[in-house]
């Protein structure tokens, strides 16, 4: 199999969450391709870093933000590029999660199921760009 | 598509969750779910039945935080029952499991909450 890329760009909208998730879980072949188990990673991935981006990289709301699938014969990868303010998720401390409750709070969980769940998680500044890249390995075929 | 059912028990709420806790229908079943709390107007308890729960995200995890604060104080739990698959792994990594209980089957479940 040929490695291919296809990328399209969405309004940064909660709305538009559904149409994410259709472009690269059905569009793209994640269903096809990766076990049931991986794509309910890839989708609870798509789901964080959908949320992240349309509720803090833009000051005015809604920006812009662009899907890129990479499809190789090890891995399916998806990259989010958004034009709002440089933030890198990776940057910031995990959660600890072994606190009770009355010191937990829900933030940084969303990230750190991304990271547990991804086999990569990369973020890069390209120009004007947040571009994170999650990669998801492809089962070897018998 | 996400769905739940409120049944007002002794004890407290047995509530069973269906399809996605997700962004979308996560501040829905918080609202539900608090409106429950103050409707009660006593220490309550919360069986939250996740056998047919499909997916959860962050999100669902926040609305679950908010609820299990809100009961701490009189000594109301959040029991969580039959989770499997993404939705374990989602409670698992988050640690979540380690400040609700959690139990094996939902006869447990009420066995904690001391409805049998």
């Amino acid at each position: 199999m040929e490695s291919t890329v296809r990328e399209r760009t969405f309004p940064a909208s909660l709305d538009c969450l559904g149409g994410f998730r259709a472009f690269i879980l059905e569009e793209n072949g994640a269903e096809e391709r990766l076990p049931p188990k991986r794509v309910a990673h890839l989708d609870v991935a798509i789901e964080e870093i959908v949320v992240n981006i349309c509720s803090y990289a833009y000051e005015t709301p809604p920006g812009k933000l662009t899907i890129r699938v990479e499809e190789s014969p090890e891995a399916f990868a998806v990259e989010f590029l958004d034009n709002g303010v440089a933030f890198d998720p990776l940057e910031v401390d995990e959660p600890d999660v072994t606190r009770p409750l009355e010191e937990r709070d829900a933030g940084g969980l969303g990230i750190l199921l991304v990271r547990r769940m991804m086999d990569e998680v990369h973020y890069s500044r390209k120009g004007t760009l947040n571009s994170l890249r999650i990669v998801v390995k492809t089962p070897r075929e018998r | 598509m996400f769905e739940m059912k409120i049944a007002v028990e002794s004890w407290g709420r047995d509530v069973s969750l269906t399809g996605r806790l997700d962004a979308g229908s996560a501040p829905d079943f918080e609202k539900e779910a608090i409106a429950a709390v103050d409707a009660a107007g006593e220490s309550v308890h919360f069986v939250l039945d996740f056998t047919n729960l499909e997916y959860i995200s962050s999100a669902g995890l926040r609305s679950i935080l908010v609820l299990a604060k809100r009961l701490a104080p009189s000594g109301g739990k959040v029991v969580l029952c039959g989770m499997s698959g993404v939705v374990e792994e989602v409670i698992g990594v988050s640690g979540f499991d380690s400040f609700l209980p959690v139990a094996g089957s939902r006869g447990d479940a009420l066995r904690i909450v001391g409805a049998v």
